[in-house]
């Protein structure tokens, strides 16, 4: 393991390895997002008739919010529905006009419902299918948008499903890449290895120096592989931002540079230092 | 002190190294352990030094029963051995003086202990001058000799030679076998392995003959009789 280039190629290995390694947190990061943005969009509105008191609404407003399934309702008053209203249609003369001449607000007032989790809107609709609460809704949207709900759901859980075993499936090559790497380097040095057995060198005599050289080797990769990724992800961003634009992946890099330097350098000076450890082993017998 | 006992050694279950080798080696005796090239020697050596267990037998090294050490026992029991062998198995990046040092360093002695010991024994074996040579600076013969001070440097009862003249000339074959007599006539046991005739005839020591890994002959004042 003295061996300039031989530790060269082995340092450079295990970067590439940790630098996919980052990348993939970065991916998981970035799915778990749009997963969460995605979820955001759906959403359950029910619209009451104008005749429903306040106080009703107000009821069953409370009520959702003690369902485990609800994560958050808002309540859309009348008035502030006829405000937006409003803004929406600024420009529109006949509408405002016509609004005018209406007199009474027309808007309905309504709550809109988000879910714990895509799959659990279904549950909620039912809920308002109690004909007590019937007389006084006017609109479940959920009917509508069910299919696209539905389908959402099935994305997403996808999505997580695929990015779970890939991220496994290629943390397991890099491990395994690092971990043969290591051991062709060591294999380099079985003459020598052998020399120091028969010279009545103890096991750990022997090992020590391998190991060490493994979790440096380890470290010193993980601090190229951070700096390998500082420009990377920095050019990818604008990319991935047309994509996604909620997630600014490059801020998020640098808001938690800290911890993800922290996970390179444990997965490369473990990485490293069991696999020196093992390879060293077999030479070590007889 | 060192005996073998009805010792066998069989590989892939067919290929015999080793048939019912016995023999006892006493304190201070020069031995020849002779043959043709697969009569068994580098096997017995093998054994002896417990790099390999034997099919059946017993193999005794002064209080030690190498056959039943364990992996981890193997390394203290070595520092009671020196051994050299034909291609001096020296480690090229370190120079005469680190590679004798490290057969200390290897058994954990003091640093001032390793200073005092390494020019003592690199002298003794005539490379006082070569200390910080590294081997592909040195000869044949002087990569054997450091061989030799590296083996000596803790002291061990006895020198295990395999082959050690097998890529020297001649004049560099009898230098060796020379030190090797000064150092057993200093009181270690030598095991010289070898199929060298000339260097065994001259010799007028013990020798023990191999053929197809049987003890075939084992004379004092023996000759290597060509079979």
């Amino acid at each position: 393991m003295r061996n300039g280039l031989l530790t060269t190629t082995t340092v450079a290995i295990i970067t590439i390895s940790l630098t996919v390694f980052l990348y993939l947190i970065l991916l998981n990061v970035l799915m778990d997002s749009t997963v969460a943005t995605l979820e955001d969009k759906i959403d359950i509105t029910v619209s009451f008739k104008t005749i429903t008191p306040e106080d009703e609404i107000l009821n069953i407003q409370r009520s959702l919010q003690t369902l485990n399934e609800v994560r958050e309702v808002a309540y859309i008053s009348q008035t502030e529905a006829l405000e937006i209203f409003k803004e929406r249609h600024a420009g529109d003369e006949a509408i405002i006009q016509a609004l005018r001449e209406i007199g009474d607000n027309p808007l309905e007032a309504s709550l809109n419902i988000k879910a714990n989790r895509p799959d659990q809107y279904a549950q909620i609709a039912a809920y308002f299918e109690n004909p007590v609460l019937g007389r006084y809704i006017s609109n479940v949207s959920y009917a509508e948008n069910q299919v696209v709900i539905d389908r959402l759901t099935s994305i997403i859980s996808n999505i997580n499903r695929i990015g779970f075993m890939a991220t496994v499936v290629l943390v397991l090559v890099a491990g395994l890449v690092v971990f043969n790497t290591i051991r062709l380097a060591i294999y380099a040095s079985r003459e020598e290895i052998g020399i120091m057995r028969a010279v009545g060198a103890s096991n750990s005599f022997v090992r020590g120096p391998f190991v060490v050289q493994g979790i440096i080797s380890g470290a010193i990769a993980a601090i190229f592989s951070l700096f390998i990724a500082i420009p990377s992800v920095y050019s990818v961003n604008p990319y991935i931002a047309q994509a996604i634009p909620e997630f600014d992946i490059f801020r998020y890099f640098l808001t938690h540079i800290h911890l993800l330097f922290i996970y390179l350098l444990l997965a490369g000076v473990i990485v490293s230092g069991f696999s020196s450890f093992i390879a060293v082993r077999r030479y070590l017998h007889g | 002190m060192i005996a073998f006992q009805n010792v066998y050694k069989v590989y892939n279950g067919s290929s015999v190294a080793l048939e019912d080798a016995s023999f006892q080696i006493n304190l201070g005796e020069f031995i020849s352990l002779v043959g043709k090239s697969g009569a068994g020697k580098s096997t017995a050596i093998s054994l002896l030094i417990g790099e390999e267990k034997p099919t059946r037998g017993r193999i005794f090294f002064g209080q030690f029963e190498v056959n039943k050490l364990k992996d981890r026992d193997l390394p203290y029991f070595r520092r009671h051995i020196g051994i050299i062998f034909q291609d001096f198995r020296l480690l090229p990046n370190k120079t005469a003086k680190e590679n004798v040092a490290f057969a200390l360093e290897a058994s954990g002695r003091p640093q001032r202990e390793i200073e005092d010991l390494v020019p003592q024994v690199l002298d003794m074996v005539g490379l006082g001058d070569k200390l910080e040579n590294f081997p592909n600076e040195l000869s044949g013969g002087e990569k054997q000799r450091v061989a030799i001070a590296r083996a000596m440097v803790h002291r061990p009862e006895v020198i295990i030679a395999d082959e050690p003249t097998g890529n020297l000339d001649p004049f560099h074959t009898w230098e060796i076998i020379s030190l090797l007599q000064k150092i057993n006539q200093l009181g270690t046991t030598v095991i010289l392995a070898t199929h060298d005739k000339d260097v065994v005839n001259s010799l007028g020591k013990r020798v023990i003959t191999l053929d197809h890994g049987r003890v075939i002959r084992d004379e004092e004042n023996g000759r290597y009789i060509l079979v």
